[in-house]
């Protein structure tokens, strides 16, 4: 029998490709000029995202559609597969990489002198790891692009290596990163010893017909499906998952723990999209009880909801107030992951499109004042909008995005969520359970206002003028800027990011009506 | 265009007003009273034209749209006034302007007070002529952020608190609204949130989804307006704004509530307010005897007057209540605009003496009209508008509400709410009479200066007109007869 080479397709990794070796050639450039120019760096770790960025638009417009040379379709065999999902989340990769290293210059600058390369090769890497997880259509690749996406960061988070909180944030990442790696390696496991195949698509068909043939799968699955769960759920920071987060983004450089929230997030929501939709969707409805695993992620959701939102308000520190309410986010999109038709997908996909630039643009503001000024307490904003109004403006914007005040993207984050699910919830019986998981959605959506106005409140509403005057630098006034145009623009304008997002329900299976 | 440019110069006047150099005051001031002008001039114009060549049909007019805004989730920007929203809209245009006017003794960071005013007045505008659900949401909620500075930053001593809450409270109403809405979307074939539209897919729907969200839209407005027991907020809110935002308050933002469920909740869902139109109306009796007593009790007369909104906002609901009769829903829009117009310069009257004297309290003084007889004048005058003296509106309104809601709700209830005229005559009299009779106290008042010619000038076009409705109230009432017959209709289905 002749082996026959799998077709391989390299157009289609092109952008991958690309930005490794770019990554190799920003580390590379560091040693040979002897380490000297931090902003340079900067500036081509942001143009190596752009370039990956543009090359990834050119393939899609011009590669040829339908044939090898084609973006979207498989590449190596079936293990790399670029579809309009794939496509979304990286452009949301390089969106939060791009904006991550935007506001990174300031601590390239004065604190770490000696590994500025490596700090933008790795956060480049980590990128390159996200982007391979979204094209894996299958568990190994899968498994791969997450470790590629996490180890990284776990250096990335300790990279202040004489500041004991930072090292404590890597070691705490590294430890429960690891941890929940070999748990949803040992989920795999038991999916494989079921299905007999790694490849996700065929699983689904394996599954559901041995499923069919017995009846009963047996507890075997439920196991899987708990494992994956809480494996996927330590990187999504649901909770009972989410202890690690709030230490990691106090200790971890404020552009990094800016990457973890967004960029590794969204890559855990396309790890469980991946798995849950396409290798297990026949066990998310409750026809097909006990085997449902789409209550059980509902409920996680509702503790993110509740403890993110009730916790927050107690934080002092703007960073652990940021990291509650990133666990409140991601509570609120796993309601559109829940809610299964048309919508749902679209609506996560939307919601984390308009959080990155929402949360990516606080952080931007957090990491700008703690780069000037030192502080990341929430009263050291004391009367800025006096001597920075508008920053004082630009981070109101982004706190009430995030809190969902139309017309900013937020709003139109959590509408699309809440119709989606009050769209399923009417559909039938067996789904009003998700009445209740709107109802306390919106409930823990009032109280998180209450947090995120603490600090407009101390920004606005003291009498006195801040100590602090913050001055104007180009890249963090870059990421600032953008997140600014994508809150404003897709929040009053977000047809086109809809219907973007629209496609990755439709790359699933599910037909809009 | 006429409608979107109501809601767009306020905003762009907001751009304008950010753009000028921080020192430059009277700019400032001028710029942003300015760019209230045409929006004020503009809603003169409609009212003009409207009762000349609209108000015969009950169709909407200067309809802007439909046009598709977001039509994956068939969101519309759509746009029209009718009846009950031309008042409205000139409300809102003539109190913004009013109170930029009266704004001008503010002297902290006034351009960020300027431009959060101008955000409030197109957020206002825009709900008064939104047509499509979602850009009706919008714009009620845009207003709650404008509306949060201007309290927090710019008000009184425990103004934190009264900011936060005003806005959580607000914002908690809303996600009742939003889940309504989303359930009508969803209900509706094809999905629309078209408001017209919707008018006939209510009816059509399940008893328990109509009564569920004619609940759901009732929090939302409830809170607005406020019913008795949602008024919570109202008295913190009002107490800790500044003057002018106060007027803003109690003339528009409660207005809000009112009108949207006569434009919303009330059309919409006709079999769910026939089955509770007898609880709305308690909640409205109680609203108005609660109101009244408690305003009694004040010994602040910035509370003293909002109290006697909790009061006068009753009397609306109790026209709603009473659905059936065009009488009582005309009082109902007759008690909206004279509530606007008396309670909107009872605000700026208080705001002018707190100015001078920096003290709200009652029993502070005493025989004032010696010193400042125009003050003392302009303020009774207002006063017997608010507890109901013929010839000026507050009669009008509370005679028709009276009249339309006796035949129409319960005879006990509308019996023990003509027991709110009684008490809001005691607590306005005993006001007028601590303040500005009796004795007079030369050391401690003897500096006291009479109200100037910008603070007459702001009240006078509001005194004007609440004695032109008193006297003359034909010309409004036929501008909205064709839509409020209309509604009715739409009600008794």
């Amino acid at each position: 029998m002749d082996f026959q080479l799998p077709e391989v397709g390299f157009i289609r990794m092109l952008p991958e490709l690309f930005l490794f070796l770019w990554a190799a050639f920003i580390i590379t450039f560091d040693l040979s000029t002897g380490r000297r120019n931090s902003a340079t760096l900067g500036y081509l770790a942001m143009l190596g995202v752009l370039l990956t960025g543009l090359i990834m638009a050119l393939t899609v417009l011009f590669g040829n559609e339908g044939s090898t040379a084609g973006y979207f379709g498989s590449g190596f065999g079936t293990m790399f597969y670029n579809d309009w999902s794939a496509l979304f989340f990286k452009i949301i990769f390089l969106g939060a990489a791009f904006m991550a290293i935007g506001s990174s210059f300031g601590i390239i600058r004065d604190k770490i002198i000696n590994h500025r390369g490596e700090f933008f090769g790795l956060m480049l890497l980590s990128t390159v790891g996200m982007m391979f997880l979204a094209s894996s259509n299958e568990m190994l690749s899968l498994y791969i692009g997450l470790e590629l996406t996490t180890i990284p960061l776990f250096v990335l988070a300790a990279f202040f290596k004489d500041d004991k909180t930072s090292v404590e944030a890597g070691i705490k990442y590294f430890i429960i990163g690891a941890f929940s790696s070999a748990l949803l390696l040992y989920g795999f496991s038991f999916l494989y010893g079921l299905a007999g195949t790694t490849d996700l698509t065929q699983m689904k068909i394996n599954l559901a017909l041995t499923h069919l043939t017995f009846h009963e799968i047996g507890v075997i699955l439920i196991l899987a499906i708990v494992l994956i769960v809480a494996g996927i759920g330590f990187k999504l920071a649901l909770p009972p998952f989410h202890q690690w987060v709030p230490d990691v983004y106090e200790g971890a450089p404020t552009p990094v723990a800016a990457f973890l929230s967004v960029g590794s997030k969204a890559a855990g929501l396309i790890a469980f999209i991946k798995i849950f939709i396409l290798g297990l969707f026949a066990f998310y409805g409750p026809e097909m009880v006990p085997n449902d695993w789409g209550q059980l992620v509902a409920l996680l959701a509702v503790l993110a909801m509740i403890l993110g939102n009730t916790v927050a308000i107690r934080q002092t520190n703007i960073k652990r107030m940021l990291a509650y309410s990133t666990i409140a986010q991601a509570g609120y999109i796993m309601i559109g992951m829940v809610a299964m038709n048309e919508y749902g997908l679209a609506a996560v996909g939307f919601y984390i499109f308009a959080y990155m630039f929402a949360n990516m643009g606080a952080f931007g503001v957090v990491a700008l004042f703690e780069d000037q000024t030192g502080s990341c307490q929430i009263k050291s904003y004391s009367g800025l909008a006096k001597t920075a109004p508008m920053l004082s403006v630009t981070l109101t914007i982004f706190l009430l995005s995030l809190a969902g005040i139309p017309p900013l993207a937020g709003f139109m984050a959590k509408y699309y969520v809440f119709a989606a699910a009050i769209d399923m919830a009417g559909s039938g019986a067996a789904y009003s359970w998700m009445y209740w998981l709107v109802g306390v959605g919106l409930l823990t959506a009032v109280f998180s206002l209450y947090y995120y106005a603490n600090v407009i409140r101390a920004m606005y509403f003291y009498p006195d003028a801040s100590p602090y005057k913050i001055k104007f630098t180009v890249p963090s006034y870059t990421v600032i800027v953008m997140g600014l145009a994508g809150v404003l623009m897709f929040g009053v304008y977000p047809e086109p990011i809809l219907k973007l997002a629209s496609y990755i329900s439709l790359s699933f299976g599910f037909i809009p009506h | 265009m006429l409608l979107t440019s109501l809601v767009l110069v306020p905003l762009a006047g907001m751009l304008v007003v950010m753009c000028l150099p921080k020192g430059a005051k009277w700019t400032i001031r001028w710029t942003a009273t300015a760019f209230s002008f045409p929006p004020l001039i503009a809603s003169i114009w409609m009212v003009w034209d409207y009762f000349f060549n609209h108000s015969g049909t009950s169709l909407m007019a200067y309809v802007v749209g439909p046009y598709d805004w977001i039509p994956s989730l068939s969101i519309q920007y759509y746009m029209g006034v009718d009846g009950i929203s031309v008042p409205m809209v000139f409300l809102t245009g003539l109190l913004s302007t009013v109170s930029l006017l009266a704004s001008f003794g503010i002297e902290n960071r006034i351009k960020e007070y300027f431009a959060f005013f101008l955000l409030l007045e197109a957020g206002m505008m825009g709900v008064f002529v939104a047509l499509d659900f979602f850009l009706f949401y919008v714009f009620w909620e845009i207003m709650l952020v404008p509306m949060y500075f201007l309290i927090g930053v710019w008000g009184g001593p425990r103004k934190e608190y009264a900011a936060i809450k005003f806005f959580l409270y607000t914002l908690f109403g809303s996600i009742f609204m939003l889940v309504a809405i989303l359930i009508m979307y969803f209900t509706s074939e094809p999905h629309s949130l078209n408001m017209m539209t919707l008018l006939d897919h209510g009816p059509t729907m399940s008893h328990t989804l109509q009564m569920v969200c004619f609940i759901f839209f009732f929090i939302a407005f409830a809170i607005k307006v406020p019913v008795w027991p949602f008024h919570t907020w109202l008295p913190d809110a009002h107490v800790e704004a500044p003057t002018a935002v106060s007027v803003i308050l109690a003339g528009v933002l409660l207005k809000m509530g009112t009108y949207a469920m006569l434009r919303v909740s009330w059309p919409m869902f006709p079999e769910a307010l026939r089955s509770l139109s007898f609880w709305i109306a308690v909640l409205g009796a109680i609203g108005i005897i609660y109101g009244a007593l408690v305003s009694m009790a004040q010994k602040d007369l910035k509370k003293l007057v909002a109290y006697s909104s909790v009061s006068h906002m009753g009397y609306c609901m109790l026209a709603l209540a009473a659905f059936s009769s065009v009488t009582a829903i005309t009082g109902c829009m007759f008690q909206m605009i004279s509530h606007g117009l008396i309670t909107g310069a009872l605000f700026l009257l208080v705001g002018v003496i707190y100015d001078r004297a920096h003290t709200r309290e009652i029993a502070a003084f005493g025989g004032l009209g010696v010193k400042i007889p125009v003050y003392t004048s302009i303020m009774v005058y207002f006063s017997m508008a608010a507890l109901g003296l013929p010839l000026l509106s507050g009669f009008v309104s509370e005679f028709m509400v009276f009249i339309g809601a006796f035949s129409a709700v319960n005879k006990y209830l509308v019996g023990i709410s003509v027991i709110g005229v009684v008490l809001g005559a005691t607590y306005m009299l005993r006001m007028v009479q601590n303040v500005f009779l009796g004795e007079f106290d030369l050391a401690r008042w003897g500096g006291l200066t009479d109200i100037n010619l910008r603070e007459i000038i702001t009240v006078a076009p509001l005194a004007v007109l609440t004695l032109a409705v008193g006297v003359y109230p034909k010309p409004l009432a036929d501008m909205m007869t064709a839509t409020i017959e209309n509604l009715i209709t739409l009600m008794a289905r």
